[in-house]
């Protein structure tokens, strides 16, 4: 199959009319090229918009305390509650597969008064009382000391970690403020370490003025003593939070005496929904990508059909000759197949080239103008190249197989007669 | 060599059915020259289709070289074709992109016949028709001689039992016709079996036996002295 003269030949036939040839290669190209552009496009798209998740732990629900509004067991509705440490608690026994559960407290707020000072600069912002494993689930990066730690909370010392935000308006520049004292609401905190979140969405100024301070000094401090306002709860991979979050919210709801149907005493967010819908969102773009893309490689496809029949139709003497010298059908078969196979193969390999280089343009003009919304290094797999390789072979493959049966259809004979 | 009996074989045109054979029987012998002979329409390029396998008789028995050939599906028919039978065609039948070598070479290379060999043995039936010097060239360099020629080699080049020839001096003036049947004596000579068909009297006067062909009926077989082409050339 793969001798010299069988290749000799293949060339010696595409080549015969390299103006036809080369029109029918740029069908495949130009369809393989749009299904690698388009993939390309989607993945730089979804690269863009999963940059702005950030690596906040996606598998997350936050959940907040809000007023019932039913009454149950003797207690009014309009009824303001808090959670309580005992329902963190509760939720770690009675609920699998959690990773973690941070409850959180919280100072200040959006617009909110100046709470915060170092000798004549002050500042509003945001104050939280954390755990450590909070960093897990709201990623940070710490640009110098340490984060909070369980020591921290065991022995409720009174540091504080700052944004560089924080720091900034506090502090000179070019000051340490590691080791220095702020003063949160009338209560000094020695700075132990300063972060820098990814900016994310568009509150990215507002997430670099916050200040955490161990969970349990900041109850203590600030009077809040079991009640817990908030909580981030990041389930295992593996199990969605979505799944676990009827079980959270009830065991809350019992616990804090609130009735089973009241739908709005909880607040919650869950992120692993909202992802998850990105996620989706994207998956119906990669169909639109490969719908679009294998469609406009049907049409070179059926283009290389055609001329390999118009190729067939010329060379029916030529066939005939063979078969009276007594060539095997079936090796004609094969020649017409492979000489599709070839043309398909080629020309879907410069498409592919060529999309790449497409690709590493892009990627070089996105790296050299900055950063652009919403779209980042757009890409295609390893898999995505393999895959357009097979789709090449198996419609190379059929592109050959109606005119090589054409091929032989007809009869030596009739074959001979054709002028 | 060739044995046939009672053959036939009609046409459908349409509605109409077409009777071009009408029962032939004949034999050949090994080392014969023979020639059929006929106006159009008397069936010879038909029964010449039919002895190469071309084609399919409707009835009759066909044996060539002690081989019964019958139901042959196509890949057996290139088979014997390949390894009993060698084609002359009028209109030369060369492939037009392939060097002189290569079209001899062809029916070598559906043997599977290593590549080497089949180049050598190509250059040797090449030189038997005085083409060596030619081997290169692509058949639209060469004249219609030099072009029947090549046929004829391409024909010799996987010694087959028999060699057919359609009209090989249809295209050609006489002068060509002369020397194409020269060869073809000469082959003979060295004992093949040839089949000329023609319409031509002095072509078939170079034959040694003259089968007259007429509405699909045998009229007349008859052995004749062969004219030797060579006091012509």
């Amino acid at each position: 199959m793969f001798n010299k003269d069988r290749w000799k030949e293949i060339l010696e036939v595409l080549t015969s009319n390299w103006f036809r040839t080369l029109l029918t290669a740029f069908g495949v190209f130009w369809g393989i090229l749009i299904l690698i552009i388009l993939l390309a496009a989607g993945k730089g798209f979804q690269n863009g918009v999963m940059a702005d998740f950030g690596d906040i732990a996606t598998n997350t629900m936050f959940m907040w305390s809000r007023n019932t509004t039913k009454e149950y067991m003797g207690l009014p509705k309009g009824r303001r509650y808090n959670f309580k440490l005992e329902d963190v608690q509760a939720i770690r026994d009675n609920v699998p597969n959690l990773r973690f559960v941070s409850p959180r407290n919280q100072l200040g707020g959006f617009q909110g008064a100046n709470n915060v000072t170092r000798g004549i600069n002050t500042g509003a912002f945001n104050v939280y009382g954390d755990y450590p494993e909070i960093i897990n689930q709201d990623p940070m990066t710490i640009t110098s000391g340490r984060f909070i730690n369980h020591s921290d909370i065991n022995e409720k010392r009174k540091v504080a970690v700052i944004g560089i935000g924080v720091k900034s308006s506090l502090y000179d520049k070019g000051e340490e403020a590691i080791g220095t004292y702020i003063k949160i609401q009338g209560v000094n905190f020695m700075v132990i370490g300063t972060y820098k979140k990814k900016s994310n969405d568009g509150d990215g100024e507002e997430s670099q003025n916050e200040i955490f301070v161990p969970f349990t000094t900041f109850s203590q401090a600030f009077n809040r003593a079991d009640n817990v306002g908030w909580m981030a709860i990041t389930a295992q991979d593996g199990h969605s939070i979505t799944s676990l979050k009827e079980r959270i919210v009830s065991i809350v709801k019992q616990n804090r005496k609130i009735h089973p149907d009241d739908k709005r005493a909880v607040g919650y967010f869950d992120l692993y929904e909202q992802f998850n819908r990105v996620e989706s969102l994207f998956a119906a773009l990669k169909f639109i990508a490969y719908f679009v893309g294998i469609l406009v490689l049907i049409s070179g496809v059926i283009g290389v059909s055609n001329i390999m029949l118009i190729v067939v139709k010329e060379r029916t003497k030529e066939i005939g000759i063979r078969r009276a010298l007594g060539e095997d059908p079936k090796s004609i078969k094969l020649q017409i197949v492979m000489e599709s196979l070839f043309l398909t193969i080629i020309s879907g390999m410069a498409g592919i080239s060529f999309g790449a280089f497409f690709i590493y343009g892009i990627n070089a003009l996105l790296d050299s103008s900055g950063p652009v919304d919403m779209f980042l290094s757009p890409s295609v797999s390893v898999g995505v190249v393999a895959a357009a390789l097979a789709i090449l072979v198996i419609s190379g493959l059929l592109a050959g197989f109606i005119p090589a049966q054409s091929a032989i259809k007809v009869r030596p004979i009739d074959a001979l007669r054709t002028e | 060599m060739i044995e046939i009996k009672d053959l036939h074989k009609s046409y459908k045109m349409g509605s109409n059915s077409l009777h071009v054979l009408k029962g032939i029987n004949f034999t050949a012998e090994s080392g014969e020259l023979v020639a059929i002979m006929g106006s159009s329409g008397s069936g010879k390029s038909t029964l010449l289709n039919i002895l190469g396998m071309l084609d399919e008789a409707d009835s009759g028995d066909y044996t060539l070289d002690g081989v019964p050939i019958k139901n042959l599906n196509e890949t057996k028919a290139a088979k014997y074709r390949n390894k009993f039978l060698g084609f002359i065609f009028q209109s030369f039948n060369l492939i037009n992109y392939k060097s002189a070598m290569e079209n001899v070479a062809l029916p070598l290379y559906y043997q599977k016949i290593p590549r080497k060999e089949r180049q050598e043995r190509a250059m040797k039936y090449l030189e038997q028709v005085g083409l060596k010097e030619w081997a290169h060239h692509l058949p639209s360099e060469l004249s219609g001689g030099q072009k029947q020629r090549v046929a004829i080699a391409r024909a010799m080049a996987a010694e087959p039992k028999v060699l057919l020839a359609d009209e090989p001096t249809g295209a050609l003036d006489s002068t060509t016709s002369y020397e194409v049947m020269d060869l073809i004596q000469k082959i003979n000579d060295e004992g093949n079996t040839i089949l000329v068909v023609t319409h031509e009297d002095d072509i078939a006067h170079m034959c040694k036996r003259i089968i007259h062909l007429k509405d699909g009926v045998i009229e007349k077989d008859e052995k004749v002295t062969q004219v030797r082409a060579s006091q012509y050339v």
